[in-house]
Formats: C-alpha cells, sequence, structure tokens
C-alpha cells in the first residue's frame, strides 16, 4: 500500500519505538507536521518555544531515559537554530535524530526561501547527516539514523527532509538497520590489551580509577562496581560521569575537573596506573598535559578509537564498549586491598572541606550561598531527584554539592558549555523520566537565554522546579574577571526583571527567598506537588567557585580561595602547602 | 616534532558529501592539503581518496582516526613515501615557434621521458609522469629557457610496497561480521 511520504517519517517512529518527539513547525516540513495530526494517540508531539529549546529538550529526554531523543523542525532559520543543540549533544555523545524540512529537489540550490544547506553545516557537529530528497529513501535513512544515533558511542544525526519527498507516494516498508559495513559501532576488545590492562592493575600499588559517561552509555554501572571492588581501586568521576556511582559508594572519592574535589585532582598525580573508563581527557579534567599524571601508567578504556592517544597517551588502550572490556579485566584481577591508598584521599578532602565545603555549605551569617541551595535541596529530595543545570557557577555548584544515588542523574552542557540550556532540558528530562523529582539549577544569566520555554512549560504543565541562583551577575565570567582580570567587570552585571512575575504570566508558581531563615519552607512549598515551581534564590553577589585550577594550570595548582572574611578582596592563595603534599 | 609527507589514503562508500566531511577535519587543524585526488577504487561502489600532506606523526595519525570515525567511511590510512610507489602526471603547453627556435625536441624527450600528447603550429604538449621533484625539474628547465604556456599537475596517486592489501582484508573481515550477525 501506498503512503505519503510524511506518513512514512511517522511509521518510522514508531517502527523504532518513539512516542514523544520535540519540535516547531513550518513551511518546509508542514507536509509531516500534517501526518502527525493523526497520530496524535501514538507519538506526542511536544511543541517548545524556539527550536534550539527543542534540541535541548530532546537532550534531557535522552540523557535521562537513554531513548533516542527526536526533533522535527522546519528549514532555514529552524534548521539554523536547532545547531546549538545539535552541536551540543555531538560533544556530549547523545543520541538524537533531528529531522529538518528542506525546500523540494527542485529548488535545492537555488538560494529559495528558508533555504539553507543544512547538511554541510551540520557535517562538522553531527555522526550523520543526509539529505532525503525522494520518498523511496525514508525508510532507509530513518533506520539507519536511528541505528547510528544510538549504537556505539551515541551522537547526534540530522535528517534534511527536502518538501517534495514528504508529498510524494511511497510503497512503505520498515527493515530496522542493523548492520552498516563501514562502520562499526562496538568493536571487539583485543584479548591483549585487556590483559596488559589487568597486569599494570594487578602490580599497582596506588590504582585510581577516573570514570566518564562511557560507563552511564554502556549501561556498566554494574561492571564498574565489580571492577573497582575486586581489586580496591579507588575512583572519582568527570562532571558527564557524575553520578555513574552514587555519591555514598565507599570507592567514590569525587569530582573532577577545574573546580573537582581536590583529593581527586591531587592523586591524579600521586597514583601508579590511572584507569580511564569512557572519559575523553578533556581539558577541563587535565589541565596541562605536560604535567598531567606523567608518572603513572595510563589505561584508557573507549569505544572510540579517535579518543585513544589523542589527548593522553596510553600504555594500555582498551577498545570497546566499557560493559564489555571492564569485566573482561575483572575477571583477570587479582583480589587486592589498597587500604592505606585510599586513606590518603582524607587528608585533602579534610583541607577541602575545612577551606571550602564548611563555608560554602553552612554559613552561619551573610547572605545565601549557592552550595548551601543546592546541598539543602539535595536533602530534601533525598538525593533522588535528576539535577538539571545550566552553564556556569550554578553547574559546578550543582554537580559538587548534590549527591546522586542513582544514574543519570545530572544532565549538563558539558563539552559545549551551551548557556540556555537548562529550562529546555529540564522539560525533556522530565518528560523522560516523569516518576522523578527533576530540578533545575540556572543563573540569572543563562535563564533568560532559553525563558521563552516557560511557554512549553505552561501549555504542557511539565512539573519541573526550577531554581535560579540569582546573583545579578554573569556569576562565572565576574569570577574570573575578579581572579584574572584585576576586577574589571566588563558587561558582567545584569538588570534582572522580576522572575517571579513574569513565572506568574506563564501560570508558574514561584517564590524568591534571600534569608536563611526562610529557606527551608520555601524548599518545603516548591518541593510540596508536582508541578511546576520558580524558586528564586537571592544569593551573595560575589559568590566564587572554588577549589579552581586555573585554566591550563596544573591539576596540582589548585586554589581555595582566602579562608577569611567573603568580602575580604585579598587575592586567592594556593592553600596546599607543602607539607600537606607530602603527606 | 619533526614535520613529513604524509600519504592519507581513504576508502569510503561513494556517496554525496564526502569529500567535505574529510576536508573539514583538515581545516579543524589548519592544516593543507598538498595534493588531493579522487576516483572508484578497484572494488566496485567504493571510492578511494589519496592524499598528501605536510604534519607531524602524531597530528597525522590523529586526523586519520578523525577521518575513519566518519561513517561512510571504510578505512583510513596513512604512510610515508618509503612504503609507496607514487606517482604524480604534469602537462606542460609550450609554444610550437619558441621549441623550435631552441633546436631539438628530441633532447629533451631522451632526457625526461616525455610524451607529445598534441602538436600543431602554434602550441606542443607534453606529458610527464614521475615524483614531484621530476615534474618540477622539467617544469623550471621550460621555464627558464623557453617558457611554459600553461602547466598542471595531477594529485598524487600512490600504491603501498607491502604485500598486504588493507582494504580487502578488511573486506573480508566485514563478511565475516556480517555473517555472524
Amino acid at each position: 500500500m501506498k503512503i505519503t511520504g510524511s506518513k512514512a517519517i511517522i511509521e518510522s517512529l514508531i517502527q523504532e519505538g518513539v512516542d514523544t518527539i520535540f519540535g516547531y513547525p513550518g513551511g518546509a516540513i508542514m507536509p509531516t507536521f500534517d501526518a502527525l495530526y493523526d497520530y496524535d494517540d501514538q507519538v506526542k508531539h511536544i511543541l517548545t518555544r524556539h527550536e534550539q529549546g527543542a534540541t535541548h529538550a530532546a537532550q534531557g529526554y535522552a540523557r535521562v531515559s537513554g531513548k533516542v531523543g527526536v526533533c522535527l523542525v522546519t528549514s532555514g532559520p529552524a534548521a539554523t537554530n536547532a545547531i546549538t543543540g545539535i552541536a551540543d549533544a555531538m560533544l556530549d555523545s547523545t543520541p538524537l535524530v533531528v529531522i529538518t524540512g528542506q525546500v523540494g529537489a527542485a529548488l535545492l540550490g537555488t538560494d529559495a526561501f528558508q533555504e539553507i544547506d543544512v547538511v554541510g553545516i551540520t557535517q562538522p557537529i553531527t555522526k550523520w547527516a543526509y539529505q532525503i530528497r525522494r520518498a523511496e529513501d525514508i525508510a532507509w535513512a530513518m533506520a539507519r539514523a536511528f541505528y547510528i544515533a544510538r549504537n556505539g558511542r551515541p551522537g547526534p544525526v540530522v535528517l534534511d527532509l527536502a518538501k517534495n519527498a514528504q508529498f510524494q507516494e511511497v510503497d512503505f516498508e520498515y527493515k530496522p538497520c542493523t548492520f552498516i559495513r563501514s562502520y562499526i559501532p562496538v568493536p571487539k576488545p583485543n584479548p591483549s590489551q585487556i590483559e596488559l590492562a589487568a597486569q599494570l592493575i594487578n602490580s599497582a600499588k596506588k590504582p585510581y580509577a577516573l570514570v566518564g559517561q562511557g560507563v552511564v552509555l554502556s549501561g556498566a554501572e554494574k561492571e564498574l562496581m565489580e571492577f573497582l571492588e575486586k581489586a580496591d581501586i579507588p575512583a572519582a568521576w568527570t562532571l558527564l560521569g557524575a553520578s555513574a556511582m552514587s555519591t555514598d559508594y565507599p570507592l567514590n572519592k569525587g569530582f573532577l575537573g577545574m573546580h573537582g574535589n581536590v583529593s581527586p585532582n591531587m592523586k591524579t598525580n600521586e597514583c601508579d596506573v590511572l584507569i580511564a573508563i569512557g572519559m575523553r581527557f578533556d581539558d577541563r579534567v587535565t589541565g596541562d598535559l605536560n604535567t598531567y599524571a606523567k608518572q603513572a601508567k595510563i589505561i584508557h578504556l573507549d569505544i572510540d578509537p579517535a579518543e585513544l592517544n589523542k589527548n593522553v597517551r596510553a600504555d594500555a588502550p582498551v577498545l570497546g564498549s566499557a560493559k564489555q572490556t571492564l569485566p573482561a579485566i575483572t575477571q583477570l584481577l587479582k583480589p587486592a586491598k589498597h587500604t592505606e591508598w585510599i586513606e590518603s584521599f582524607d587528608v585533602y578532602d579534610k583541607k577541602e572541606n575545612d577551606i571550602v565545603v564548611r563555608r560554602e555549605v553552612y554559613p552561619a551569617t551573610g547572605e545565601l550561598t549557592m552550595g548551601e541551595i543546592i546541598h539543602k535541596i539535595s536533602e530534601a529530595t533525598h538525593n533522588k531527584a535528576v539535577v538539571v543545570t545550566d552553564v556556569g557557577q550554578n553547574q559546578m555548584m550543582a554537580a559538587r554539592y548534590s549527591n546522586f544515588s542513582q544514574t543519570r542523574s545530572l544532565v549538563t552542557s558539558g563539552g559545549l558549555g551551551t548557556m540556555g540550556f537548562g529550562i529546555p532540558a529540564a522539560i525533556g528530562a522530565k518528560i523522560g523520566a516523569p516518576e522523578r523529582t527533576v530540578l533545575m539549577y540556572s543563573g540569572d544569566g543563562g535563564f533568560q537565554m532559553t525563558i521563552q520555554e516557560l511557554g512549553t512549560i505552561l501549555q504542557e504543565q511539565i512539573g519541573v522546579k526550577m531554581i535560579i541562583l540569582n546573583n545579578h551577575f554573569l556569576g562565572m565570567v565576574r569570577q574570573w574577571q575578579e581572579m584574572f582580570f584585576e576586577e574589571r567587570y566588563s558587561f558582567t552585571k545584569m538588570k534582572n526583571p522580576d522572575f517571579i512575575t513574569i513565572a506568574k504570566g506563564y501560570g508558574i508558581e514561584g517564590y524568591e527567598v534571600s534569608k536563611r531563615e526562610d529557606l527551608d519552607n520555601a524548599i518545603a512549598d516548591m518541593l510540596k506537588d508536582d508541578k511546576p515551581y520558580l524558586l528564586v534564590a537571592n544569593v551573595e553577589m560575589k559568590g566564587m567557585v572554588f577549589p579552581m585550577i586555573p585554566a591550563g594550570g596544573s591539576v596540582t595548582d589548585i586554589l581555595l580561595g582566602d579562608e577569611g572574611d567573603k568580602n575580604d578582596n585579598s587575592e586567592p592563595e594556593v592553600i596546599l602547602e607543602e607539607s600537606i603534599l607530602n603527606a | 616534532m619533526e614535520k613529513e609527507l604524509y600519504t592519507i589514503t581513504v576508502f569510503s562508500e561513494n556517496t554525496v558529501g564526502l569529500l567535505g566531511q574529510i576536508t573539514i577535519i583538515f581545516t579543524r587543524r589548519a592544516l593543507n592539503i598538498e595534493t588531493l585526488s579522487v576516483s572508484p577504487s578497484a572494488i566496485k561502489g567504493i571510492h578511494k581518496f589519496t592524499i598528501t600532506v605536510f604534519t607531524t606523526s602524531e597530528v597525522v595519525s590523529k586526523v586519520v582516526k578523525q577521518i575513519d570515525k566518519r561513517i561512510d567511511i571504510l578505512k583510513a590510512y596513512y604512510n610515508t613515501d618509503e612504503d609507496l610507489i607514487h606517482q604524480e602526471i604534469a602537462l606542460y603547453k609550450v609554444a610550437t615557434d619558441k621549441i623550435l627556435q631552441q633546436g631539438s625536441i628530441e633532447e629533451l624527450i631522451r632526457k625526461y621521458h616525455i610524451r607529445v600528447l598534441e602538436m600543431n603550429k602554434d602550441i606542443i604538449v607534453f606529458q610527464k609522469a614521475g615524483h614531484y621533484a621530476e615534474t618540477q625539474q622539467l617544469f623550471e628547465e621550460l621555464s627558464e629557457t623557453i617558457g611554459v604556456l600553461q602547466f598542471i599537475r595531477s594529485g598524487r596517486v600512490a600504491i603501498t610496497k607491502s604485500k598486504v592489501e588493507r582494504l580487502s582484508d578488511m573486506l573480508q573481515a566485514i563478511k565475516k561480521y556480517e555473517t555472524q550477525e
């Protein structure tokens, strides 16, 4: 039986198990939206307020559910609006299928109305980009798109769908893609590399594991624990590896990188064998590569051959999915105990706790701090919520002071660092995990980058709990200006609207809190039901995220801020004295 | 790290836009492509790119991995000149009267092993195949003596000296993989 190309698109989505899509209609995609009208009971369409919002929502959805996020938008400006989310998904390995409308094939290349070279623009920021010019190619291209997006190292795929292909009639027969000869998504592990890795770990005195998102993407959380426990290996996590281990897991030693914990960074340069699992040695984790883990033998587990030896040369590069490589190595491990080594993390933890954490999380006087709010909300949600963040200080604070008890609990823009990610990603996250509480932390800057998505929340009644950590500054940039640009606050001060009034306009309940004694009640009120809510927390204007490894610095060059009065503007100092370093 | 000339060989599906996908990988690293040639390979439906680039072994290995990572690329690898038999072809157009004034064509043909592709009262077109230095030497000699009206050189084509044909090995492996699935 012949059906239109538009219908074939929707039928393909159903075949791939898609029940939710995010999008925005317009000229060149109208036939497909018309077809979608008849499938309302099978495919739920979420109308965002901007195509960027659709892509971030699809990302949030994919990140919490592990399913492919799907976007449907029109050509030209819609496609270019979607670029940020596509690029974000590329850098953070998030499976997306983005279908963009395109002018009819006859008009291609003529600068027709709302024609733009989408495939050309998106090729560098997608796993695959393809233009469908005739209806016969729809089933093939859709099947291939989903296969590519979800298999191996996941990523975004763009299908640019010419208008004529949507109108054409076609014999529709859907065959899921199971194989592409030029693409092997999950390479078979090489037994000799597995053996070499196990040997290195077995002879290690101070083994240390770095956990990245690869563990989550391959669903290897359990395999990770078995691996760590057998040889008693302490582990730390990257921003995207957050929640792969629960916070209270004894071998979980904390957060890596520029604003990570002190001990995980310091220990990178003290361990004798460093085991990187599904992480890519991003510069925000490694700092200066010339001084990074030079004393250690490096084992690098990754599914993407292009990541091995890219930034850090591995003594044992182990290609493959962590789901397969971890248990293969574990099998060869000798049970071991590294009690003394693991306990040696404590001295740094104590220092960080004394100088940074206590002041940030338990301030007795002064204005509200970002850390105390996040800590309290984490407690109030029993560490079970999905935490979505925007980008900047709010993001680092949320990663530092949220506790996690289950996997896929932190949704954040890591690689691209996209301000404006928060609200739409939280919408997608709530739809992807409707039974979970979804928190969204944002600054006052990032909130206003995609503030229009409050309209999506209104229309769909998405019960996200939004918290603006409002310091009336672009806080992270201001922090850098204070530290590295002689307090020249060039265009970082913000005059903000009354966020509560704006939320009210969208029918969203809200509350503004400035006083410590009101905080508990404000949080309880926010969490009293499953309705959307905005909590505006006025925090100290010049809050700083510490610890900090300045960009390009060594992982051991950690600034902890000054110990004394917060209003004291003296230079932050390196607190870790020689005695501690040698402890 | 020492820079040298690397020859990158890429086998790909014959799909639209692949050249763009490859070249942007060079652009990101601000690498100049020295030469490029593209043609159907010995295997039906598979295209072969031969790219030369002047860089370090570290950069070329990363670039090749990033090329190989693209979905429609079957295989990408790189070699240095000692692993390869390679050749470029060059065409030279010169004025007939100038060359007759100069004297002997025979000497040129013997010295450089050139072929004459076209000869009329106005122009003569020579063809020379060889390594870059060889085609360049002829160009320089002609330029200095009689002048060259037009000159064009192809990108490099290359074949490995090794007995192993990497692509056919890979295709066999793929076949095995496919039948296992």
